[in-house]
């Protein structure tokens, strides 16, 4: 094995190190201008999901670094990514989180533009004439692509295609969605909340299985044997991370539910989900009624996509750098898209179980971020270890380095993106 | 103040005495089951602020829900994602959570101090009132205060085994913006 020590001589991004990186990371001011410009202004940005702007017209809105943008689908069904600036002045022009739309109509001068952007109409045009020319003034336009109903854009109009940038992660992405079980999966609600921390903490934290029993051991006493012994993976060899490259990792707290549709028939439904079972059986087969229960935690696994996205067992975690100690975090709950409403509902109850500023969960995360930022103040010289597992780290006939799912091969491949990011002129 | 001005202050208390829909004289307010109610709302948030959870959970009713909504509009709690949406399992869970010392964010929790009136009666009947009211919370937890703004809806059933509160809906002002995670209970 090799580990390289943090040299904080040769600028930032020497303060990555393989098995280390420098707790400067998580506080210094100039480090996060950086990121922004070399990571969040270059990078693919998750910033929607198909479902949550189902319909022609149909936007939200959304930040990327610092930026605001609107997301929508137009007519042609595309999806556009557009800045939310208006071309005269500069005010935004739309300030509702989501909604449906013919296009967008700056508040401040009643300029207006199109879905896609384009400049429509300047009221008392006489004063521009010869001097402004509708057709070049859109909203700006960021790049977007999508996989598997994940929508990502990029102000880096040379960005690589977003299949290439995901690589093997895409196996991971069909993998997650197939917690539909039959249906297209959903969005149903989100949790949004913030704590006093770097955003690398809680990208860390994805794919830290090293932590669960510990900081949730409140969720885990509240939870039915089953479903406790479902997350028991401290000591299950099958429960690995594996490194996806790119930035991108996948930690496996569930080997069983790799793959929702490979199903050998011994696991018992939880009997938790008996008034489930017993409605669904009425119309459907018994196949499928056992398709949709075992699919009801979610895939067993954290696919954490670099930098801002992590489908997470049964919801998606999107984090959002606000300043270099804080960080907004959403956690969007998922459903079956036509699915049976009883299981949508008892989806939205597993999920406020552990997540939200009230869950049982949450704020317990919430917690331990806050305490490593506190913390990270003292003694720069002093590493951030993500060094757990590298004596046992293989690799796998896939190419992925792989270690215990309570090991941190995930993080060290998130900084091993850093690093080659902030080395970026 | 002249003599004058207290006329005039007399008279548009007059006018405010017959302007329609609003009473002056003794109200609902006055109700002794109102004021029941108003105690009973007044003495949860004491427990809540002292964090004296296992007397807190006693003030329910055997079916009451415990409610913070995100969507503001709903009314439908159950189709919708909530930040709490308790029935009695689930606040027997909630309290063992805060009290038995596992949870860090528990343990950690902000000191609060929280202030309800701008009570409003909703249904008053026999055996239940509905009460609206403000909440403003004001918490402290390591160098930084935490503001909590709420409207609150309270019904509070009168059973054999006194005043008890059969539903409480808390819709935060910023329900649908970023919430802190906390610690504590609303």
């Amino acid at each position: 094995m090799t580990t390289t020590p943090v040299d904080s001589g040769r600028g930032f991004a020497a303060l990555a190190g393989t098995d280390r990186v420098a707790g400067q990371l998580y506080t210094d001011p100039d480090i996060f201008e950086q990121e922004l410009e070399k990571i969040f202004y270059r990078t693919w940005i998750w910033v929607a999901h198909e479902s949550e702007i189902p319909e022609a017209g149909s936007f939200k809105t959304a930040t990327i670094g610092r930026q605001p943008v609107i997301v929508n689908r137009d007519r042609k069904g595309n999806f556009n990514v557009l800045l939310n600036r208006c071309r005269h002045r500069g005010a935004s022009v739309c300030e509702v989180p989501r909604g449906k739309a013919n296009g967008f109509t700056c508040p401040y001068h009643s300029w207006s533009y199109s879905l896609e952007g384009q400049l429509r109409g300047i009221p008392y045009p006489e004063g521009y004439e010869g001097v402004v020319e509708k057709k070049e003034m859109p909203l700006e336009r960021l790049r977007v692509e999508s996989y598997a109903g994940m929508i990502f854009a990029s102000f880096n109009q040379e960005i690589e295609p977003l299949e290439d940038f995901l690589g093997d992660a895409k196996i991971w992405i069909d993998r997650f969605m197939k917690q539909g079980a039959g249906y297209p999966v959903k969005a149903q609600g989100e949790h949004r909340f913030r704590f006093d921390g770097n955003w690398k903490i809680q990208l860390e934290n994805t794919t830290d299985g090293y932590h669960f029993p510990i900081v949730h051991r409140s969720w885990m006493a509240s939870v039915d044997a089953e479903t406790a012994d479902m997350l028991s993976f401290m000591t299950d060899e099958n429960a690995v991370t594996h490194a996806l490259g790119n930035g991108h990792s996948v930690a496996i707290m569930v080997p069983e539910h790799v793959d929702l549709e490979e199903d050998d028939g011994t696991e018992d439904l939880q009997g938790r989900f008996g008034h489930i079972i017993e409605e669904l059986s009425q119309t459907m087969p018994p196949e499928q009624v056992r398709r949709i229960v075992r699919s009801m935690h979610g895939a067993g696994f954290n696919l954490n996509l670099f930098p801002n996205v992590a489908m997470s067992m049964s919801f998606f975690r999107v984090l959002r750098p606000i300043a270099v100690n804080e960080t907004e975090i959403q956690h969007i709950a998922l459903g079956l898209d036509g699915g049976p409403e009883s299981v949508n509902r008892e989806r939205l109850r597993i999920h406020e179980h552990f997540q939200g500023p009230f869950g049982f969960g949450t704020p317990d995360d919430s917690e331990a971020w806050d305490r490593v930022q506190r913390g990270a103040y003292a003694n720069k010289d002093m590493p951030i270890l993500v060094n757990r597992g590298l004596g046992r780290e293989r690799t796998t006939e896939e190419g992925w380095k792989t270690s215990h799912v309570t090991d941190e091969s995930g993080m060290r491949e998130a900084y091993g993106q850093w690093k080659k990011m902030m080395s970026n002129d | 103040m002249t003599s004058q001005s207290t006329a005039t202050e007399l008279d548009s208390a007059t006018e405010l005495n017959t302007a329609p829909g609003l009473e002056l004289r003794l109200g609902r307010l006055a109700d002794p089951r109102v004021a029941q109610a108003i105690e009973l709302v007044w003495h949860e948030a004491t427990l809540l602020d002292a964090k004296a959870y296992e007397d807190w959970e006693r003030l329910w009713t055997a079916d009451g829900k415990y409610v913070i909504p995100i969507d503001p509009e709903t009314e439908d709690f159950e189709a919708r994602l909530n930040m709490v949406y308790d029935d009695a399992r689930m606040r027997r869970m909630r309290v063992t959570r805060l009290v038995e010392g596992y949870s860090m964010s528990a343990v950690a929790a902000a000191r609060t101090a929280r202030t309800i009136s701008r009570f409003t009666v909703g249904e008053l009947t026999e055996d239940a009132v509905t009460l609206r009211s403000a909440q403003v919370l004001v918490g402290f937890k390591r160098e930084k205060h935490i503001l909590l703004a709420a409207d609150l809806t309270h019904r509070v059933r009168f059973t054999e085994e006194g005043a008890l509160i059969d539903l409480k809906v808390v819709r935060l002002v910023n329900s649908d913006g970023a919430v802190t995670a906390s610690g504590f209970l609303l």
